[in-house]
């Protein structure tokens, strides 16, 4: 009994062990659900894991089905930042407490009963569970923002290398809470139509078609909420690294009070679209995602900069190639900035691409050539925030020397090779045919297969590894059970 | 020593299997490999009755009425039948040759001046391209062939306005959304394909299924003669008889169909297809799934069939 319990305790007691059961619930779900699509699919996968595990998949409850099954993903996703943010940031003991709680029983429960729900048939019950997960994981972002309250004197900035207020009010907790606030309130933009929608079963594509010129208010909600959610996780990631590497000086001053400004304006532009500011949204939005990815880009040289400088800090006047070796020397903490950087290709540059090239595009290709484009694009965002969360994890948990570095340098090739792929793909219509097509697709299917298989690989040993670990009595897991994050900032 | 050997050497693999990877990319594609040729035994000029009556319509199935019978073609046009056509309507100088193309008049759209409303007035639009390697029908200067294997396969590289020319030359017109979707999903059920439920590689010509006018390694999959999923035995392939409930076949992938509606939203200026492709997941060959492009778009995965009324 004492063997369960102290792993029990490490597994949902401790910072790292939460990220830990997260990052394993999204493996197992990944792994699994991920053989009814794609290549999995063309290879005859599908048909036999849909026989094995009696799942009941009805053709038009596809696209139901996905929704539930990026939720559950998702909801991990913001459980692993929230157990990253109450890991980082002084808050109460209660707030940490209650708010770990909520969002561990709340996705949970929506993951598993979701899916079950899903992809077992519709047992009702489940589909109550899944909801009510979804409602805890609410009610924990509610907690987590009061738990963030800026103006709370016990934590404001006394050290003056940090943005901070002429008063002492820390910059970088009030964009912790801007974040925390406007996700709470713009997961409202997705729970009430989804409850409208979900109501009938009623299901669409969350894009903003340009073609198609009319949309309901309850269609812009869905869209705004799908673009906001993951901008908003985005940016969280962004000041979740920040505070990891210890983001200060002059270039912090100047980037927090960009993301909060950033964050705001985003935010105001996406409620915007179901209100009759419709058709400017998409300025005020573009207005907003300026100051947030210049913030971005300042942690970037920032961070770059330190490590050249630490690394270099031995010599007396480097060379280029001195500094380039110093930058690239450690992969966790290189890799999260240069996903960063690496996203504007496959995101950020292809949003602005779209913006640029619009009247070739939907004057000229098939409505399903943009849906490939745009779904594509938010699919490469989410896979770049978890490389993020993996970097980060690969720290926290103290990896080193080689492994350090071939788990780092995997992470960031295969994602990026992956990835590169998608984007290739996404914009192929630019530069072939449909008919010339397929050997590039060939070509790019295999990149995209090697690169996710192998990266999906490196997680499965992850966590074949961490699960011995568990058996062990001195065990890794018991010397991270005893450090939290906030102790692990880097100096 | 030996290790730095070793390091090199997985190095060389690895480089060498990107830029095998990538040379593979830039490989040429044979546009117009020898295949099969199949007779199916399904007649391309058939004609099949749609009954007026509700039908579940969409993805929700909500029920539609559509208060008239109708005829809609039992396949999709094949090459010959269209470059009968071509040949017939060049002649009488109801198509007209303009550089690469081959055009026709059309009286235009009502324009609503939407942001992005793409304005067609009247004037002659494209119909086929003259040039274009992957079409399945060569053009002399005077006379319209089809490639030799071609002829029972369905027309491709046809605009909406090639579609909407060739119906209203014999008479007849596109079908509407309304009439293609209850032509392939009957009047008894919701199903989502035109046999039912179950989709299998039998069944239908979809992307990665295997059938004979298919190579994944070079040109990709192609499209099956009209009416090829029948129950037949072609070669040892064996197909499932995967007709709608009014007996019409490649409801579901070989080519998109163009529909008829015009402005099905106003402002929207694109011209509606449904039915999947040879080229796409078997998710698009659901018969609720739209697909749409502007109607001078053409493309070597998508054609049509017409529909008349009898009044």
């Amino acid at each position: 009994m004492p063997f369960l319990k102290s792993r029990f305790q490490y597994l949902f007691g401790t910072t790292k062990g939460l990220i830990l059961v997260a990052i394993a619930m999204i493996a197992l779900v990944t792994a699994l659900f991920g053989m009814l699509s794609g290549p999995m699919a063309e290879m005859g996968v599908r048909e036999i894991i849909v026989r094995a595990l009696r799942m009941d998949l009805q053709p038009a409850e596809r696209e139901g089905r996905i929704i539930i099954l990026y939720h559950s993903i998702a909801m991990a996703v913001v459980a692993i930042e929230v157990y990253m943010i109450t890991g980082l940031l002084g808050m109460r003991e209660f707030y940490k407490k209650a708010v770990r709680v909520l969002i561990t029983v709340g996705y949970l429960l929506a993951m598993i009963f979701g899916l079950l729900f899903a992809y077992w048939g519709h047992e009702w019950v489940f589909h109550g569970l899944y909801i009510t997960g979804l409602a805890l994981i609410f009610f924990a972002g509610v907690l987590l923002t009061i738990a963030l309250w800026p103006w709370d004197k016990a934590y404001f900035q006394p050290d003056p290398v940090y943005a901070r207020t002429k008063g002492g009010v820390d910059l970088e907790r009030a964009a912790f809470f801007t974040t925390a606030l406007t996700t709470v309130i713009s997961s409202i933009f997705g729970a009430v139509p989804g409850s409208y929608f979900g109501n009938g079963f009623e299901v669409f594509l969350a894009e903003n078609i340009i073609r198609l010129p009319e949309k309901t208010t309850m269609e812009y909600s869905v869209i705004g909420h799908l673009h906001i959610m993951l901008a908003l996780i985005a940016i969280m990631i962004t000041l979740i690294v920040g505070r990891w590497l210890n983001f200060r000086g002059r270039l912090h001053k100047i980037a927090m009070p960009l993301m909060i400004l950033g964050c705001i304006v985003l935010n105001l532009g996406v409620w915007g679209v179901v209100t009759p500011l419709e058709p400017i949204a998409h300025m005020i939005i573009y207005v907003g995602a300026t100051p947030s990815m210049l913030a971005a880009l300042l942690l970037l040289i920032w961070s770059w900069g330190e490590l050249i400088r630490t690394g270099t800090a031995h010599l007396t006047k480097p060379t280029f190639l001195q500094k380039l070796a110093a930058l690239v020397r450690d992969p966790l903490k290189f890799g999260p900035t240069w996903q960063m950087l690496f996203m504007n290709f496959t995101t950020s540059g292809i949003g602005i691409f779209m913006a640029v090239r619009l009247d070739e595009i939907f004057r000229l290709w098939p409505a399903r050539e943009e849906r490939i484009e745009l779904t594509g694009h938010w699919h490469a965002l989410s896979a770049i925030i978890a490389t993020i969360i993996l970097m980060y994890y690969g720290d926290i948990i103290g990896l080193k020397g080689k492994i350090r570095q071939i788990y780092g340098w995997a992470i960031i090739f295969l994602s990026d090779l992956a990835l590169g792929a998608v984007t290739v793909f996404e914009m192929k219509r630019l530069f072939i045919g449909e008919a010339e097509q397929q050997p590039l697709v060939n070509a790019l299917m295999y990149m995209i297969d090697f690169g996710l298989g192998l990266l999906l690989v490196l997680l499965a040993i992850v966590m074949v590894w961490r699960l011995t670990d568990l058996f062990k009595p001195k065990g890794r897991w018991t010397e991270e059970a005893t450090h939290e994050l906030a102790e692990e900032v880097s100096k | 020593m030996k290790r730095r050997v070793l390091t090199l050497r997985l190095r060389s693999v690895q480089t060498l299997s990107l830029l095998l990877v990538l040379l593979a990319a830039c490989a040429r594609v044979d546009l117009d490999p020898a295949l099969p040729v199949y007779e199916t035994g399904v007649d391309p000029s058939a004609w099949a009755r749609v009954p007026a009556g509700p039908f579940y319509h969409g993805q929700e199935a909500e029920l539609e009425e559509i208060p008239y019978d109708y005829e809609i073609m039992v396949t999709p046009v094949t090459v010959a039948q269209y470059v009968d056509f071509l040949n017939a309507a060049l002649a009488d100088g109801s198509v007209r040759i303009e550089g690469d193309y081959a055009v026709a008049f059309y009286p235009g759209d009502p324009f609503h001046g939407k942001k992005h409303e793409l304005e067609i007035g009247p004037g002659n639009y494209l119909l086929v391209p003259l040039a274009d390697p992957s079409s399945r029908f060569t053009f002399d200067g005077q006379t319209f062939a089809v490639k030799p294997g071609w002829e029972n396969h369905p027309m491709t590289n046809v605009s909406w306005f090639g579609a909407w020319a060739y119906c209203g030359y014999y008479g007849w017109r596109l079908p509407t959304e309304l009439e293609w979707e209850k032509a392939a999903r009957g009047s008894e059920d919701a199903r989502a394909y035109p046999w039912g439920d179950e989709i299998t590689r039998q069944h239908a010509n979809f992307y990665a299924s295997r059938d004979p006018f298919e190579d994944m390694t070079s040109y990709g999959s192609l499209t099956t003669p009209v009416g090829f999923y029948n129950g037949k035995v072609y070669d040892g392939f064996q197909t499932v008889n995967a007709a709608s409930p009014y007996g019409l076949y490649d409801m579901a992938g070989n080519v998109w169909q163009w529909v008829g509606d015009v402005h099905f939203q106003e402002g929207f200026s694109d011209r509606l297809m449904h039915g999947g492709s040879r080229n796409t997941y078997d998710m698009d060959l659901r018969v609720w799934v739209r697909n749409s492009a502007p109607p001078m778009y053409y493309g070597p995965a998508v054609g049509f069939r017409c529909a008349k009324i009898d009044r």
